[in-house]
């Protein structure tokens, strides 16, 4: 009787114990992040304003706001947007769709695990000389936005595969049941079925997208472009850009007697890009989960 | 009707072949990586380059007027350095955290963790190496009363903590592939929670846990902005986590827009990317194959 309580105090008193240990291991990568986050966010709340966003760096960077980098990062991922999210879509809809599983589809699963994780630099180097030397299309946005499109391939082709196999195969028999081909099938009711996660994708491929720095360095984004402030269309396919992510990496490694806030601001402004394009597909999922009919 | 059958059967063909192509464009832009960057080291490659200095030697001198040497020892010395700091601290936090998601809390905060580790897991790489430089650096300084904070504790932690997304949520992946008979069976045997996950869950998913760590491996070799922005730019090799490093990546990062095209400098860089290409390949394959490894059984 006795033993067995003091054996039932110990066992709680141990249960206790690892909750908390394993709690304090989880607090301890989270909070410091957000006390960052937090402190980029202070430092950088005197410049944040609309102007900050809308006028060009002026005096060698340390005036004015980030509108062409800005403006750069948009151009740069539109155009890796819409070359990715076909193939990419098209990939998954071969590797769920019409492949079985052989080894074959083994080696393109592979290939896709290794694209993603080919380091970012390496892509820099196969831009460079794949777009920049071998395709003669020299630095420019579109050099940059084919390398990041395939480096961020992965991504689409990862939410696309698993959207698309969340779609019950009754809908696909019923399809063909009524003498649909494979592709009306998946034109008309596979994709329909699977649209919001494949937006999800999408949508990760942007914040993937508009983060990265090492594969647009040698490829296109530059240091300082002048661009006239305000017009939208200010840069050409061939020509070369500023981004965000490499002008946070330039004006906080290469540019001296800076203003303290014009780094910070600019490192919340990707931040805040990147959370922010996340936060949407973490709510479209979670949207997506709450009203799914099957 | 005939013609139309025709035409239809015309497109769906067409767009069928137009999906196997985008189906093995994988395949097809790994062995492009492979070969664009190969191309590009392949003057040097085989002329001149001497791979025993190449791997053993320390001295980095790229452009050095009077004796040229390209030995990448002290580079991998100190990628190998940071890379290893950065998984002695992530690897028990992760899987720790891992733990704790998986198994010791509700659902309502299993949600918002789970949320939380995947916002941190998109933080641009650059505005990693920001936060190296701008907040740990002083911090460092301050702390340990060293003269420069950019140093492998410093690229440790920034690598630690952008690793750390990967291993936990691949890991919670591996815990929850654990059938609950397991855990029922377990605690029918009136086994405590610690007991639980040191005696049953850590042995049942750890191949699931060992890929998870391969993974974020492969995350910390090839991390560029970050490591290049905090780890101060001393091409030796280091002896306390208070030294300077420089990595591989941030080496070809550093020096690529300096070098000449086609000059040797160039071309060594990119033997260096090929060098990348195939540790983080192999990193992967194996990481593939243990979590395949699970699935079989």
């Amino acid at each position: 009787m006795f033993q067995a309580t003091r054996l039932s105090r110990r066992k709680r008193y141990s249960e206790v114990v690892a909750q908390t240990i394993f709690l304090a291991m989880t607090l301890m990568m989270v909070l410091p992040l957000v006390f960052i986050v937090a402190y980029l966010f202070y430092e950088a709340w005197p410049i944040l304003s609309w102007e900050f966003l809308s006028t060009v760096p002026k005096h060698g960077m340390r005036a004015g706001g980030i509108w062409s980098p800005l403006l750069g990062t948009l151009y740069l991922v539109v155009i890796s947007l819409a070359v990715a999210t076909p193939i990419g879509v098209l990939a998954a809809v071969f590797l769920n769709e019409y492949a079985r599983e052989t080894w074959f589809t083994r080696i393109i699963n592979l290939a896709v695990v290794n694209l993603a994780g080919v380091p970012s630099i390496v892509h820099a180097l196969f831009g460079l000389g794949a777009f920049v030397l071998f395709a003669h299309l020299g630095k420019s946005i579109l050099a940059a936005s084919l390398t990041l499109a395939i480096m961020t391939l992965p991504v689409i082709i990862a939410s696309t595969k698993e959207a698309l196999a969340s779609v019950p195969m009754a809908f696909r028999e019923a399809c063909w049941n009524v003498g649909a081909t494979r592709w009306q099938t998946i034109w008309h009711v596979v994709l329909p079925n699977s649209i919001s996660g494949i937006l999800t994708g999408v949508i990760l491929q942007v914040s993937r997208a508009a983060g990265e720095t090492a594969p647009i360095m040698f490829t296109g984004a530059v240091f300082y472009k002048a661009i006239p402030e305000g017009k939208l269309f200010a840069y050409g396919l061939f020509d070369q850009c500023m981004a965000l992510s490499m002008h946070l990496f330039t004006i906080s490694t290469q540019v001296p007697d800076l203003p303290k806030a014009l780094p910070y601001g600019t490192a919340v402004v990707l931040l805040g890009v990147v959370l922010i394009v996340n936060a949407m597909a973490i709510v479209l999922r979670v949207h997506l989960r709450s009203r799914k009919k099957w | 009707m005939q013609t139309r059958r025709r035409w239809e059967i015309l497109v769906e063909t067409a767009i069928e072949s137009l999906i196997r192509l985008c189906g093995i464009s994988a395949i097809l832009f790994v062995f492009g990586i492979f070969f664009f960057v190969f191309r590009e080291g392949a003057g040097f490659l085989f002329s001149g380059f001497n791979p025993r200095e190449f791997f053993t030697s320390p001295e980095w001198y790229p452009t050095s007027q009077s004796h040229v040497r390209y030995g990448v020892l002290a580079l991998i010395a100190g990628t190998a350095s940071v890379t290893a700091l950065a998984m002695a601290l992530a690897v028990p936090f992760g899987i720790g955290a891992a733990i704790f998601v998986s198994e010791f809390c509700g659902p309502r905060w299993k949600e918002t963790l789970k949320i939380t580790i995947e916002l941190l897991a998109a933080i641009p790489s650059v505005v990693w190496g920001f936060i190296g430089l701008t907040v740990l650096n002083p911090l460092i300084m301050r702390t340990f009363g060293v003269p420069i904070g950019l140093t492998v504790l410093n690229g440790g932690l920034v690598l630690a903590l952008m690793s750390v997304p990967i291993i936990v949520s691949i890991g919670e992946d591996a815990l929850k592939a654990v059938p609950d008979s397991y855990r029922e069976a377990a605690l029918a045997l009136g086994v405590t929670r610690w007991q639980l996950v040191y005696r049953v869950l850590l042995p049942a998913a750890k191949n699931g846990l060992l890929a998870a760590v391969l993974l974020g491996v492969g995350r910390a070799v090839g991390e560029t902005m970050a490591v290049l922005m905090a780890t101060g730019h001393a091409v030796k090799i280091p002896t306390s986590v208070m030294d300077s490093v420089r990595t591989l990546t941030a080496t070809i990062a550093a020096e690529l827009g300096e070098a000449p095209v086609n000059s040797e400098h160039y071309q060594v860089l990119f033997i260096i990317g090929i060098l990348l290409f195939f540790i983080t390949f192999i990193v992967n394959l194996t990481a593939d194959l243990v979590v395949r490894g699970i699935r079989h059984r």
